[in-house]
């Protein structure tokens, strides 16, 4: 096959024919989410930046409200649990649970973003307001997108888990576990935008 | 868990078409996403060189009289972003990585086919946007940087589909570096262990985490740019309370990476073209995986160094200044062990070696004014002048565009099956290498006497050399005739190349050329000594 002699230098392996690979999916989307996370650290890199060196006009208003937001925070943490608990649920083929479980998870979701947008309309503050609005806003709102897309998902991962005809069962656990790993990481990302957009 | 390959489930490739349609298809395959990358990013090439020629033909004369000077400030916002986004980064990452990774890791495809296809068919769309916007309200004018306030002020729509397109390109730029991360870890061959692979596996894997860890923030960045324009926010407009500065910061936190997004591939493919024609196994090995490493750190933390006028208070001065002098550490570790490699060597000259020696040479020079550039006092004399466009096209252009094109002279015969004209090959060699250094060398000194970079009309004592300058560009510009004439009369009836005409001992030779669709007829070789050139001469004796 080839010009040279190669045969010492390549050892040809044909004992063992390997077809198969890991599952390397979740990698592919741990790498993501780091990228996704590098996104959120470029606007909490801005937002500090700005409180740290770009003073506020005058007049202008930065004060939040926490009781929302810390609803939030606790509607987020919750719904990370019940996810936790429709995968387990899944695992022991009980796919009514899960899908129970599942249905409560996005449920909490939508409550979320009908308290952000509560927040949004109640805010004295607009869009291009000030600074810290402008940014609040850019925050607040790319984590909503991510909020909204993580329950679209949790929807379609509902419907897919049913008992007769559903894809997701038991054995092929990877939907259910890669919009969860999805789901935990829009979580967390909240808690550091709560502490740092709320608290600080 | 593990997945287990279902030959009727993989065997989608019978669904594909096959030819040369195939090219124009969705297709799976990493071999044709390869080439689609590398046709693509080729046309692209002769748009953005075409827009350089306009250039030096304005700058031929001291005042604007070939365009206005709206046009050229499109005509080179244009220019470099064509050739960074639609060049440089798909094809020395997805051109050649596409091609040769799943090879060099003895796997029979990338580890998400289908992710791939998206990266690549992302590309066409979002470049034909980008030169599309000339004609709808005129292109962007803010040159590939966008700072604002300029972006902010100049017309919106050309801007605003700027930005569309670089944020699609940086998606397919992210969805590529995921592809090459998840494929080098994770589907080498089993027995293939890292500190065994080619170096441009490192090469792609240091360049993926780059992509990965700093193109979203570019994307971060821009997505806040685009609010400024639309919706009249104030992130980055000092009149609206905004800062200027957070924006570059972030904007060179990815594009200063980028630059090693655009020359580590190519550090990595001159490893693997060098060893071939010298006949040597590739020097320090070890040292150069570590460098490439090294490399990604550093390239993290200096990206400030674009900003030294910029306002920069003293410490962040001194630390940057620091951090871009060690980079030139492990840049130089890496161009002694090159050197080491053809160090007593059995030396071909062919197109492939003198292009790759025209990288070394050149990427010295540009490395060197790299080095120079860091330096505070320094950096303030000759900010935004022509030294930095002379500085940076000697390292994207003399080091990474020279080892694009070694690495075509190198690989085409795999490719194509058929080997390329060794004649046209050495000549388009000698008026690329004679065009680029007339064209960029004389415009340091340019730099150094304080001509501006980014303006159509200069002090009329600098002609001269400008012209000089023009006329290196022209050359350049000719240059890509006798390789096109190569490639088309190389496709058409060049000579057999065989499976291996190099004698190489990389995997990728190891196959038919050109390879089958799932790369090999049996299992994939397991190739412990990628580089153990010389050892058939002493076995021989």
């Amino acid at each position: 096959m080839t010009t040279l002699d190669s045969s010492k230098e390549i050892q040809k392996n044909n004992s063992e024919v390997n077809e198969t690979h890991e599952d390397f999916r979740m990698f592919g989307l741990i790498t993501f989410l780091i990228a996704d996370g590098m996104t959120f650290a470029g606007f909490f890199a801005a937002y500090l930046t700005y409180k740290a060196v770009n003073p506020l006009p005058d007049g202008a208003i930065y004060e939040l409200e926490l009781p929302i937001p810390t609803l939030n925070t606790i509607l987020l943490l919750v719904s990370s649990a019940t996810f936790h608990k429709a995968g387990k649920a899944l695992l022991k083929d009980k796919n009514s649970d899960s899908q129970k479980w599942l249905f409560f998870t996005a449920f909490l979701g939508i409550i979320f973003l009908i308290c952000q947008l509560f927040e949004y309309f109640h805010l004295p503050f607009g869009l291009t307001d000030n600074l810290f609005a402008s940014t609040f806003y850019a925050l607040t709102g790319f984590h909503g997108l991510h909020v909204t897309l993580g329950t679209l998902m949790i929807l379609i991962i509902t419907w897919q888990s049913r008992i007769n005809g559903g894809r997701l069962n038991s054995q092929n656990m990877f939907p259910l576990e890669a919009v969860e790993l999805y789901w935990h990481f829009v979580d967390g990302i909240w808690v550091i935008l709560f502490i740092i957009l709320y608290l600080l | 868990m593990t997945i287990s390959i279902d030959p009727q489930k993989t065997n989608n490739e019978s669904l594909q078409p096959k030819g040369w349609l195939r090219y124009f298809s969705f297709s799976l395959d990493h071999k044709v996403i390869g080439i689609q990358y590398l046709v693509c990013g080729f046309l692209f090439y002769l748009i953005g060189g075409t827009l350089a020629s306009a250039i030096r033909i304005e700058l031929a004369s001291p005042m604007s009289d070939f365009m206005p000077r709206d046009v050229y400030n499109q005509v080179l916002t244009l220019h470099g972003t064509i050739m960074i986004f639609l060049w440089i980064v798909p094809v020395v990452n997805g051109a050649f990585g596409n091609y040769l990774i799943p090879f060099y890791v003895g796997a029979r495809d990338m580890a998400f086919p289908r992710l791939n296809a998206v990266a690549f068919w992302l590309i066409p769309p979002s470049g034909l946007m980008l030169v599309a916007s000339y004609f709808v309200d005129g292109a962007a004018q803010a040159g590939w940087t966008a700072y604002p306030p300029l972006s902010i002020t100049t017309p919106q729509s050309g801007q605003i589909i700027w930005i569309l397109s670089v944020l699609l390109l940086g998606g397919s730029s992210i969805f590529g570096g995921i592809n090459f991360i998840a494929t080098i870890i994770k589907l080498r061959r089993p027995g293939l262990k890292l500190m065994q692979l080619p170096m441009y596996c490192w090469a792609m894997l240091g360049t993926s985490l780059l992509v990965v860890l700093s193109t979203p923030v570019l994307a971060g960045t821009l997505i806040l740019l685009s609010f400024d324009i639309i919706a009249k926010t104030g992130f980055f407009n000092p009149v609206l309370g905004g800062n200027v500065v957070v924006y570059q910061h972030l904007f060179w936190f990815y594009s200063h990476p980028a630059v090693y997004i655009m020359v580590l591939p190519a550090f990595g493919l001159v490893s693997e073209i060098l060893p071939v024609h010298a006949r040597k196994p590739l020097f320090g090995y070890t040292t150069m995986v570590f460098s490439i490493m090294g490399i990604v750190v550093l390239g993290l933390v200096v990206w400030a160094h674009h900003m030294f006028t910029s306002g920069t208070p003293p410490w962040m001065r001194l630390f940057f200044t620091i951090a871009t002098a060690f980079i030139a550490v492990p840049t130089g570790i890496k161009f002694f062990n090159w050197v080491a490699t053809l160090w007593g060597g059995k030396i071909s000259i062919n197109s492939a070696m003198l292009f790759s020696c025209g990288f070394i040479i050149n990427f010295v020079f540009g490395g060197i004014t790299g080095v120079a550039l860091a330096q505070v006092p320094f950096d303030i004399h000759v900010h935004d002048t022509y030294f930095v466009v002379a500085h940076f096209h000697y390292i994207v252009y003399g080091g990474t565009v020279f080892i694009i094109f070694s690495s075509i002279y190198h690989w085409f015969p795999k490719v194509a099956g058929k080997m390329l004209n060794e004649k046209l090959g050495i000549l388009h060699f000698i008026i690329t290498f004679i065009g680029f250094n007339l064209c960029f060398a004389p415009q340091h000194w340019l730099g150094l006497n304080g001509m501006p970079r980014r303006v159509a009309e200069y002090d009329p004592q600098f002609q001269f050399v400008n012209q000089i300058s023009s006329l290196g560009a022209l050359l350049m510009a000719m240059s890509t005739i006798p390789f096109l004439i190569n490639v088309f009369l190389s496709v058409r009836n060049g000579k057999d190349a065989g499976d291996n005409p190099w004698n190489a001992l990389t995997p990728e030779w190891l196959t038919s050329s050109p390879p089958p669709v799932e790369n090999w007829e049996g299992e994939a070789p397991l190739v412990e000594e990628p580089y153990g050139y010389g050892k058939e001469f002493s076995e021989q004796k």
